[in-house]
């Protein structure tokens, strides 16, 4: 998995001087938290809801071996086929393999942050096909050659009119005028797209989640894109990672009560499809092969140890939406595939520890990820994980490091911090004009770059109280 | 009685009569406003509380978000030993209330002395306005402030530590205060401590942000009850020439923001 996490400061910077992705973003900020409260709030008692769902998933990850197995019998059973990849490599090798036996040339994809994360496209390109993204959204920005910039929304940050432009430079069509509504844009995508569909060769899906009790593959959207990704071609492929399975139909039906509410508002996505294997001999279509890809890339890494909770991540994006660094800087900032608070958990998980340092620190804090999150991931609590790995491991900065030892040797008698306190506030009056400081020096220039410090108003609280209350102020 | 009050069991080295309170004042409020520090005391002593102010330090929080385990495990140590014996320990901050609470449990090995130290100091610990109002039951303080003010939930107090109606109860009961909600009150004001620094463009647009909800309220004051959101926001606001003065809720409920607004010009 490629990233460019460790550009984040850099990136985050020319992001924040975007101003149509402010826009886009501040839309998420302002419209997302509205509509997924108020399809929350038709459950009665949401939270007893995320209890439910995150026990679920706590109860499948601790015996994923065994739901997966049951899966791949089931699959079997129905006439497919399941493949097991250890790596984005490995996986990219199967799901060529398969093309390449079925003769395939065009391969149409619905979206999956899974073949992103492998970087699929680029490598069945490399092998002489031609992939078409379905989903408008991932169509728009594969036109663009860009990377998504939102795991739910991939388009987010490229504005309606830079729409416009990539259809009138990529579709050879003859048009009464140029493309203005949001409308015709989709009709031509959608009529771009129809005869992609209908001349593809391999279909290839991602799974919200697969069924061990039946061997069912459960897709959502809002397109139907899927469905015709999933059905016209003579293959089907579903590439998707160990953690998306599910003990029951009954465990489906909980998530995806959760995940369209958490996700975008809605009671149940537009298209929710149950794929059953390949097309059965009294089917009048559907495809005659199919195929299971499972990926681990780094997840059974992290089962066992105290990252498994994000294992039971069912990609909703809720934590993404409400996070107030991501609607600073959009997905892009990231330079991973998987953005926001989600990602920052799940980068160096996958990607490694070296390839994602800052993200893990680009966070507040602020829990709201938390919060929002319908299976309960402890999001703060691993960014904390993998900030105490990279301290360990030296990784933070040395100036930090030099910092945080001196405080801690500051803190070590109580004197001697009530003697730097004092000290601090003496400097800092120093530096004051009319009760503001405008501009310190070393590290505290990153605070006055863009806000004022008020003076310390006299002398620090405890010298006050130890002056006027005395000894009686002390046990 | 205090024997009681103490669910941790501790010894009581106060006077018996009044329950004890040991006062975490923080770094932020120690060295920028010790007004907030001295409301507080006020404010606890009114309640019926006997106030004491351990010797201290900083509690930790900054090595804990940084990774440094150790470091911030010396701190809790200091700071478990320094607040043994009190019947509550409060803290006018959210954050540093939760580090003391949710935090320093986590720090050290289950089972241990020092984790059954820290539990017990987790027990005892609370953020200010919700030890007034929940534990003290203060529903009302005799303050007047004739201005509107607005509110803004710092994040580790409202979702570490489940303050959010504890200070509007009680600034609903401010004489001539109106408030005036923020359309988001919730939403993160940028600080997050380090990050602040760490990432400060990436700070001060999420701080921008807050600043636009508040001024869209009309307030004259900007009310909460972390200073390191006050001294962010505030700092915005001096930076952007508003007259917006930001203020501790201990402040406002103690009668004592308008003296201290005077600190500004």
């Amino acid at each position: 998995m490629q990233t460019t996490s460790l550009k984040f400061r850099q990136l985050a910077s020319q992001a924040l001087a975007d101003e149509t992705l402010r826009t886009a973003l501040g839309d998420v900020e302002r419209i997302m938290p509205v509509i997924r409260n108020s399809a929350l709030d038709q459950l009665e008692n949401p939270e007893a809801w995320f209890d439910r769902a995150s026990a679920s998933r706590d109860r499948t990850l601790a015996e994923l071996d065994v739901y997966l197995e049951a899966f791949e019998q089931k699959v079997q059973q129905l006439g497919g086929h399941v493949h097991w990849a250890a790596d984005g490599t490995e996986a990219c090798e199967i799901i060529a393999g398969i093309c390449e036996t079925a003769g395939a040339r065009t391969v149409t994809k619905s979206k999956s942050m899974v073949t992103e994360e492998i970087e699929l496209n680029a490598f069945l390109e490399s092998r002489d096909m031609t992939v078409v993204e379905t989903d408008l959204g991932e169509y728009i920005i594969q036109l663009r050659g860009e990377r998504p910039s939102h795991i739910l929304a991939p388009a987010l940050h490229v504005t309606l009119s830079e729409v416009a432009e990539t259809f009138h430079r990529h579709h050879d069509l003859e048009r009464a005028a140029p493309l203005r509504e949001p409308t015709e844009m989709l009709l031509e995508a959608r009529a771009v797209l129809r005869d992609r569909f209908l001349s593809a060769d391999v279909g290839i899906t991602g799974a919200n989640f697969l069924v061990a009790e039946t061997g069912g593959v459960v897709i959502v959207t809002n397109e139907g894109n899927a469905d015709l990704t999933a059905s016209l071609p003579d293959t089907h492929i579903v590439v998707t990672g160990i953690e998306k399975v599910v003990p029951t139909l009954e465990d489906a039906g909980l998530m995806l009560r959760l995940l369209a509410r958490s996700a975008a508002g809605q009671r149940l996505s537009t298209y929710t499809t149950l794929i059953h294997g390949p097309r059965r001999a009294e089917d009048s279509s559907g495809p005659s092969n199919f195929h299971v890809v499972l990926l681990d890339n780094g997840r059974s890494d992290m089962l066992g140890t105290q990252l498994q909770e994000m294992l039971r991540c069912i990609r909703c994006s809720a934590c993404i939406n409400h996070c107030p660094v991501y609607t600073a800087v959009g997905g892009h900032a990231y330079g991973s595939v998987y953005s926001g608070p989600m990602g920052a958990v799940l980068t160096p998980g996958l990607a490694g520890l070296h390839a994602a340092a800052h993200l893990p620190n680009a966070s507040t804090f602020c829990g709201r990820c938390e919060e929002v999150c319908p299976v309960r991931i402890p999001i703060p609590k691993m960014l904390r994980y993998w900030r105490d790995r990279e301290f360990e491991r030296r990784m933070t900065p040395r100036s930090v490091r030099y910092g945080l030892d001196w405080w801690t040797h500051m803190n070590a008698s109580p004197r001697i911090y009530r003697s730097l306190l004092g000290i601090a506030a003496r400097l800092l009056r120093g530096l004051s004009s009319r009760g503001w400081i405008t501009r310190l020096p070393g590290p505290g220039r990153a605070w006055t770059r863009y806000r004022d410090m008020p003076t310390p108003a006299g002398q620090t609280f405890q010298h006050q109280w130890r002056r006027t209350r005395g000894r009686a102020g002390e046990s | 009685m205090n024997d009681q009050k103490n669910p941790g069991g501790a010894h009581v080295a106060v006077a018996k009569g009044k329950p004890s309170v040991a006062l975490l004042v923080t770094c932020l409020v120690d060295l920028f406003r010790p007004a907030v520090g001295f409301a507080a005391v006020k404010l606890l002593e009114e309640a019926g509380y006997e106030v004491k102010v351990p010797e201290q330090g900083c509690c930790g929080q900054p090595n804990y978000n940084n990774g440094d385990r150790q470091g911030a495990r010396a701190m809790a140590r200091g700071t478990i030993e320094r607040f043994s014996g009190y019947d509550y320990v409060v803290v006018p901050s959210g954050s540093c209330a939760g580090m003391l609470r949710i935090h320093y449990p986590a720090l050290f090995e289950p089972g241990s002395k020092d984790q059954q130290q820290a539990e017990d100091l987790a027990r005892r610990t609370y953020e200010l306005t919700s030890f007034l109002y929940d534990i003290a039951g203060v529903t009302e303080v005799q303050a007047q402030l004739s201005a509107t003010a607005t509110y803004h939930d710092g994040c580790a107090g409202l979702r570490e530590m489940r303050v959010r109606d504890q200070p509007r109860a009680l600034l609903a009961s401010v004489g001539g205060l109106e408030i005036a909600e923020l359309s988001e009150p919730e939403v993160c004001c940028g600080f997050g401590g380090t990050f602040c620094v760490k990432y400060p463009d990436v700070s001060d647009r999420i701080t921008e942000k807050k600043i636009a909800d508040i001024r869209n309220t009309g307030a004259d004051y900007l009310l909460a009850g972390d200073l390191g959101c006050l001294l962010t926001i505030g700092g915005k606001l001096h930076r952007d020439g508003s007259t917006i003065t930001a203020c501790h809720v201990a402040e406002v409920l103690a009668g004592m923001a308008e003296a201290d607004s005077d600190a500004d010009d």
